[in-house]
């Protein structure tokens, strides 16, 4: 059954707004899936083809893998979760905020409330479709409006911080899912979320997400990427950043045969910051690509972000990044620095570091470097006794932590670096 | 002298108004009908009295560029070309022979002068035997193409004695075919893009140039195109062909008459080196950019293409870009040959509502290629100014290298500056190396200036030739001088 198919058989039966849905099938069958229809794809998916995608036919069925084995692999963090399974919350798996809502307790037995003033609503339930993404631009986020059938909605009042929460998404059968999810803090609200994915099978994930920072908020978006190498993994963020606020994501892709990362992040207000950075760690015949896009609208905004790829085997790396400056955007300083590791003849890396420029009292830059292991470092390690494939490995750590370095919490950074290991192991097998 | 002593004339130059080299010669012109047809492309083959190859050719193209759309990913905006509204062909009445200096017209060397043309070179076209000229001073060639016809072809008998050919395409159709036809379309083929196929199609003329094995070209080899009907087109055809072991350096350089419609330029220039052989090719483009309401000005969307086919080969892009109402340009160098060299150098000035989506391609096949590119852009008024380059690495090209720099200043609060690049490496061993950065003059920088007496726009003159000196270096002297001052008039009324 194709896509549109299985909207017809769910209309009606869908939860949320069936008028935005009908238009978002209507965008999705005119466009298509990129580099699956005829003629040139557009710039946006210039290096990405969706046509191993299109030629996969996803059905939902019985779960044919345990979801608990599945995260147990996960490097989990002893904070609260939510556990979506195939799409679909999961009250079994998830741990809960506890009514205290000061984020650090925890019960297993409470039911998915909103505890204190904290308040959080599955999309089956209160569905959301926000209001930054545009289903007629992106093929993707329309194919996500026409199918979400469940999500989670996190609203942190203001001033209040909510610690660390995972959301966790396990793909047990060979299914599409298209969870949808909307992060909202108000003034002054503190939040780290911690997004993993992993899974078992031939599946299919298109997540969307959407991001509310309000005046002096501070989100930290981690997202760890682990998913089957069979898998397709799909996820398009948009991040609104109001006035001293700041959104500072990391996301590391390890698993899919096939992933994309696509983040919009907007800094609406006065001071406002954004960080987007993100390491892509590759095998096989992997296929990798972090889009992002930054627009600066108001003034004396900072945007950050560094993107290194590790490439082995005949994998591919994509690297788009793109700075937007308005006119309004005076005293915005903006940073890109892109950076692509080759281990293998065979890999290939794409990079394309955009900057668009309206406003004249500006500091913006971008940096990419493309290459392999420095042939010196390599030299003085051998020369001090260091076996060659040792040396390699630790100028490839070196490379990789300077990159985690980015992430400041230890907790978190530790349960990054016990995935990048698990890669290492992996890669070396 | 130094190319930073101009900086004085520079400043006196700002004090010129308005766009100092538009003016009309009156030369009578001889049009064929407008609209674009296979019987159009049969007559200006005709005319030419090109052989059948040649003519099979150009409907090949037109074949190809009837089933093209116009791209439409380049930054820029105009309202529609109607290419049938156009002339194809125009040529001066008085058919002036290449080889009799005598018979040009006495408007052209009017205009030759006007142009600003160095008094040595107007010499030449004035008759003065090249061999009186002052000892030890550098030698300059000029082919000038007046609209499509070549007028005059100076320098061709030193030159021949060297063995180097350089005529007007058109002759070097007629006159060595079997060379024409091994390379024409092999760097931009017929059907490589929209603009590509039209320029294949109606091109009337352009420069050849064939450097024979071992041979350093005596001198510098420089065009003077210019663009002067209503309503013709210019489609100007450009091969350079430098064998074995030779060096060749062009000058390539363009003013154009004011006046309210736009126009469109569709050039093709290819380049093909062999081993160990070097073409240094240098452009100051000043079309008419159009009146300060964007009114106006030339449409130059132009193919430009280099093939390093030899061995340690080496071709060199410098360009300095103030005009043009649109420019779509991408100097490029496919580096074949091992260890060859692409080089790309650029300064694209837009002020007004100019727009400019410019930059280059480098793509590297042979093993230890190696290509720099330099580019610096500079936007005023309400302009836009784009930088779109590629950095492809072939799964061959073992110890490739690039380095790429690309700074962008902004001037005033209502333009655009724009970085694309592309980088694409499918080669372990390869190192790309990227920087861009986007500012605009250091209040510090011009406080420093005023401070020593400097007016504002002065003192804007003189940080912009600083910010743009690693470009303007690599400029042939004759061109740098004439550059430096272009910068200047370019950004005319963009401060206080």
């Amino acid at each position: 059954m194709t896509f549109l198919e299985r909207y017809e058989t769910l209309l009606g039966k869908l939860p949320g707004d069936s008028a935005l849905r009908a238009a978002a099938s209507d965008a999705f069958r005119s466009a298509g899936l990129p580099g699956a229809t005829r003629g040139r794809p557009s710039e946006a998916w210039k290096y990405t083809s969706l046509r191993s995608l299109a030629e996969t036919r996803f059905r939902s069925g019985e779960p044919k893998h345990e979801a608990e084995t599945i995260l147990a692999r996960l490097p989990l963090l002893d904070v609260p979760r939510l556990v979506f399974v195939d799409g679909e919350f999961s009250d079994r798996l998830s741990v809960h905020i506890a009514n205290d809502g000061d984020g650090t307790a925890k019960s297993a037995e409470a039911p998915l409330s909103s505890p204190g003033s904290l308040k959080i609503a599955r999309f089956a339930d209160q569905p959301d479709f926000g209001t930054l993404t545009w289903p007629d631009r992106e093929p993707m986020v329309a194919l996500n409006t026409m199918l979400a059938e469940d999500g989670v909605s996190l609203h942190i009042p203001a001033n209040h911080d909510c610690g660390t929460i995972q959301l966790i998404s396990v793909a047990t059968t060979d299914a599409d899912l298209h969870p949808r999810h909307t992060i909202r803090l108000d003034a002054g609200a503190k939040l780290t979320l911690i997004e993993m994915s992993a899974g078992e099978g031939v599946y299919f994930l298109n997540t969307v997400a959407e991001i509310h920072v309000a005046d002096g908020a501070h989100l930290t978006h981690i997202r760890l990427q682990d998913e089957s190498l069979t898998a397709f993994h799909i996820s398009t963020t948009y991040a609104e950043v109001a006035a001293t606020a700041t959104y500072d994501s990391f996301t590391l892709n390890i698993g899919a045969r096939l992933c994309r990362t696509e983040v919009h992040a907007t800094l609406a207000g006065e001071h406002a910051t954004a960080h987007l950075n993100a390491v892509q760690l590759l095998m096989g015949a992997q296929h990798a690509d972090f889009t992002s896009v930054v627009g600066h609208l108001a003034p004396h905004g900072t945007s950050r972000q560094t993107v290194k790829n590790v490439l082995s085997g005949r994998s591919r790396g994509v690297f788009q990044g793109r700075i937007e400056v308005a006119r309004a955007a005076q005293k915005t300083d903006g940073y890109q620095m892109n950076q692509a590791l080759l281990l293998s003849p065979d890999a290939e890396i794409d990079s394309k570091p955009e900057l668009e420029i309206f406003a004249d009292d500006v500091k913006c830059s971008h940096g990419a470097t493309v290459g392999e292991l420095d042939a010196e470092q390599i030299f003085y390690l051998r020369s001090r006794g260091v076996p060659d494939a040792e040396a390699r490995s630790i100028l490839v750590r070196a490379f990789l932590s300077e990159a985690l370095d980015a992430v400041t919490d230890e907790a978190v950074r530790g349960s990054l670096e016990r995935a990048v290991e698990s890669w290492w192991q992996r890669n070396k097998a | 002298m130094a190319v930073e002593t101009e900086t004085l004339e520079t400043v006196q130059a700002l004090t010129q108004s308005g766009y100092k080299w538009g003016f009309e010669t009156n030369v009578e012109m001889e049009f064929a009908p407008k609209g674009l047809n296979e019987d159009i492309i049969r007559l200006i083959s005709a005319r030419k009295q090109e052989p059948a190859w040649m003519l099979d050719w150009r409907l090949k193209a037109f074949a190809a560029w009837q089933k093209m759309e116009e791209p439409q990913w380049a930054r820029v905006e105009h309202p529609p070309i109607d290419y049938q509204d156009l002339h194809y062909y125009a040529a001066p009445k008085k058919k002036a022979g290449p080889k009799s200096l005598d018979e040009v017209d006495p408007e052209l060397l009017a205009m030759y002068e006007k142009l600003g043309i160095p008094l040595k070179e107007r010499a030449i076209l004035a008759g003065v035997d090249p061999d009186a000229a002052e000892g030890g001073s550098r030698q300059i060639a000029v082919d000038a193409v007046f609209d499509s016809v070549s007028v005059a072809t100076t320098f061709k008998e030193t030159l021949s004695k060297a063995g180097v050919i350089f005529c007007p395409i058109s002759e070097a159709i007629r006159e060595y075919p079997d060379l024409v036809k091994q390379y024409l379309g092999t760097v931009v083929p017929v059907g490589d893009n929209f603009f590509a196929a039209l320029n294949s199609a109606v091109f009337t003329d352009g420069s050849f140039v064939y450097i024979p094995k071992g041979v350093r070209c005596p001198m510098e080899l420089s065009t003077y195109f210019r663009i002067n009907a209503r309503n013709t087109g210019q489609f100007e055809r450009t091969l350079i062909i430098a064998e074995e072991g030779s060096y060749v350096s062009y000058l390539e350089g363009c003013t154009a008459p004011q006046r309210d419609e736009n126009q469109l330029h569709a050039a093709v220039v290819e380049l093909v080196t062999m081993d160990d052989a070097q073409i240094k090719y240098s452009t100051v483009q000043n079309w008419y950019p159009g009146d300060e309401h964007g009114k106006g000005g030339i449409y130059n969307f132009v193919t430009k293409r280099g093939a390093c086919r030899g061995a340690r080969s080496k071709i060199s892009w410098t360009q300095v870009e103030t005009g043009s109402a649109i420019t779509w340009k991408y100097p490029s160098c496919v580096l074949l040959g091992e260890d060859s060299v692409g080089e790309f150098y650029s300064v694209a000035v837009t002020n007004n509502h100019q727009q400019a989506d410019t930059g280059t391609k480098m793509i590297h096949v042979g093993r230890g290629s190696r290509s720099t590119i330099v580019s610096k852009g500079i936007s005023a008024g309400h302009s836009n100014n784009t930088y779109r380059g590629l950095v492809r690495m072939a799964p061959t090209a073992k110890n490739a290298r690039n380095f790429t720099q690309c700074d962008s200043l902004l001037i005033g609060d209502r333009c655009g500056a724009h970085t694309v690049p592309y980088i694409e490496s499918r080669n372990l061993t390869a190192k790309v190396e990227h920087e861009a950065t986007t500012s605009k003059i250091a209040e510090d920088q011009l406080f420093y200036c005023r401070q020593r007496g400097l007016s504002e726009e002065d003192a804007v003159g003189l940080i912009v030739n600083g910010f743009c000196k690693d470009v303007l270096k690599e400029l042939p002297m004759e061109f740098a001088v004439e550059a430096q001052k272009l910068l200047a008039v370019s950004l005319e009324g963009s401060v206080g």
